[in-house]
């Protein structure tokens, strides 16, 4: 058990490599309660939260979740204060929109100070359901079938139709879910929302359905190595304050078009004019991987630096992240990690890692 | 296991065989607390390490450790098959798993060492 972000966490429940495999070949359960959860409704929403993030909102549907990122400009300098999830809930019962966000363990307190320094004098409610709900991710090729064998057939029917990045209310396993096509593993799979008393009925009913499939609990070790495998940033590593969005690959994350959101000039700056070191993958020739902060050469010259890197289960190999200079950025580059006082050969390769076969139903 | 065993609180066991020489491997605790081992790195024949010297690796997937010398002395073997046989480690620690043997420079230093007794209730105490 380690602290995360306040948070008591598992790195394991046994093995890091057992439960990233579970997840590549059956499911994975993770406990990602420790996620904000944060609420947004009222007749001016749609259009305050369309001011602050970088993704559109204006005109998204009811059931559609897109990442984002949420931006602040507090201190002069435009910064990255978080990427999240952003999706619109059903309407409530008077008719005025709802929205969600779901942002990191590590970023909640300071994007909700933030948003909240933000609000309207009227028109917007923002609530903080962090510690009243409690958040599971299902990943995996079966993850989608144990789910919703938990489910009345017209709910698992649902579930199953969903398409990525697509989210609806469900009841499983008893216990009324907000259910939504995501996660942060590179497989199919689903991530609940439930009340925080059904947490331990959902999770112990999932577990009880797919132990005899494969599915496995999974910590915090996997979640990192399956999300390094799927080329996922995570923030605090890939992302930062003072990142380029562009630069990291996350152009699809920042809508600049017609917007105004804080730091929008800043950023639709850094689109026209590249510069900086730019997100790689790096593949060594051995299990043994360069880690955050470890120095990319090529050389006697410094080219970059490790953002993220591991084992990769799934390749049976050594993987990094890091940023590097655009001129050895390319894949087929050869470089070296430099680990301790040995370095290590890696060659400079496409994210993601790991990519589904999304023919597989 | 056998009595006649010595533990570092940095998990490193110590075995004095008959020759003099100590054989020196990775407590089974700490292979069952680091799990999925990829890359150890040992030292050169050769070379003397002082007690608590840092002198090889064990990586696991979630982080990388230090072994330390348990004594100081002369480093007279290295286990040249474990690096590539990583599994050795957790089937037989106290065995096949050996890591280095170091010939010491002062025996006496074994007795600032915690018997096996001494070394459970160390990591008995401690979380996983």
């Amino acid at each position: 058990m380690v602290d995360f972000a306040g948070w008591r966490m598992p790195v394991q429940y046994a093995s890091i490599v057992e439960e990233h495999l579970a997840t590549r070949l059956a499911a994975g359960i993770f406990d990602v309660s420790h996620m904000g959860r944060l609420t947004i409704g009222g007749t001016a929403a749609v259009g305050w939260l369309e001011s602050l993030l970088t993704r559109k909102v204006a005109g998204i549907d009811v059931g559609r979740v897109r990442y984002t990122l949420i931006t602040s400009d507090a201190g002069g300098q435009p910064v990255v204060l978080d990427d999240a999830l952003v999706s619109r809930d059903a309407d409530a019962a008077d008719g005025t929109e709802r929205l969600a966000l779901v942002v990191n363990a590590s970023n909640r307190d300071r994007v909700v100070a933030w948003l909240t320094s933000c609000l309207p004098a009227a028109g917007v409610t923002f609530a903080d359901r962090t510690l009243e709900t409690a958040m599971i991710a299902v990943q995996g090729p079966l993850a989608i079938q144990i789910v919703g064998s938990l489910c009345t057939p017209a709910d698992a029917s649902r579930i199953a139709g969903l398409g990525n990045y697509r989210a609806t209310s469900a009841v499983v396993a008893g216990h009324v879910a907000a259910v939504s096509r995501t996660g942060y593993t590179g497989e199919d799979g689903v991530e609940l929302v439930v009340d925080a008393a059904a947490a331990t009925p959902v999770w112990e009913a999932i577990h009880a359905a797919g132990a005899p499939l494969g599915l496995r609990a999974c910590g915090l070790g996997a979640r990192d190595t399956l999300r390094l495998e799927a080329g996922m940033p995570l923030y605090g590593h890939e992302l930062r304050e003072d990142s380029d969005p562009s630069a990291i690959g996350l152009d699809l994350a920042v809508n600049l078009e017609g917007r105004s959101f804080p730091g929008a000039g800043h950023y639709g700056g850094l689109r026209k004019h590249p510069a900086g070191r730019v997100r790689v993958g790096l593949t060594f020739d051995s299990k043994r991987s360069a880690r955050e902060g470890d120095a990319v050469m090529q050389g006697n010259r410094q080219v970059g630096v490790v953002t993220s890197g591991s084992f990769a289960p799934t390749l049976g190999t050594a993987v990094a992240m890091a940023m590097v200079d655009r001129d050895v950025a390319s894949p087929g580059t050869p470089v070296e990690g430099v680990i301790r006082d040995s370095r290590q050969p890696a060659v400079v390769t496409p994210l993601p890692f790991y990519q589904r076969d999304k023919r597989r139903a | 296991m056998a009595a006649d065993l010595k533990f570092a609180k940095t998990h490193e066991w110590v075995r004095p065989e008959a020759d003099g020489v100590l054989t020196v491997g990775v407590s089974s605790y700490a292979v069952e607390a680091l799990t999925d081992l990829v890359f150890m790195q040992l030292p050169a024949v050769g070379r003397k390490v002082k007690a608590g010297e840092s002198f090889g690796e064990i990586e696991s997937v979630k982080a990388v450790s230090d072994l330390y010398a348990p004594v100081s002395g002369e480093i007279v073997e290295v286990n040249a098959a474990l690096p590539g046989k990583l599994e050795t480690l957790g089937k037989d620690p106290y065995g096949e798993g050996w890591v280095v043997r170091i010939k010491a420079d002062n025996p006496a230093e074994m007795d600032g060492l915690l018997d096996r007794a001494a070394y459970d209730s160390l990591v008995g105490s401690q979380p996983h």
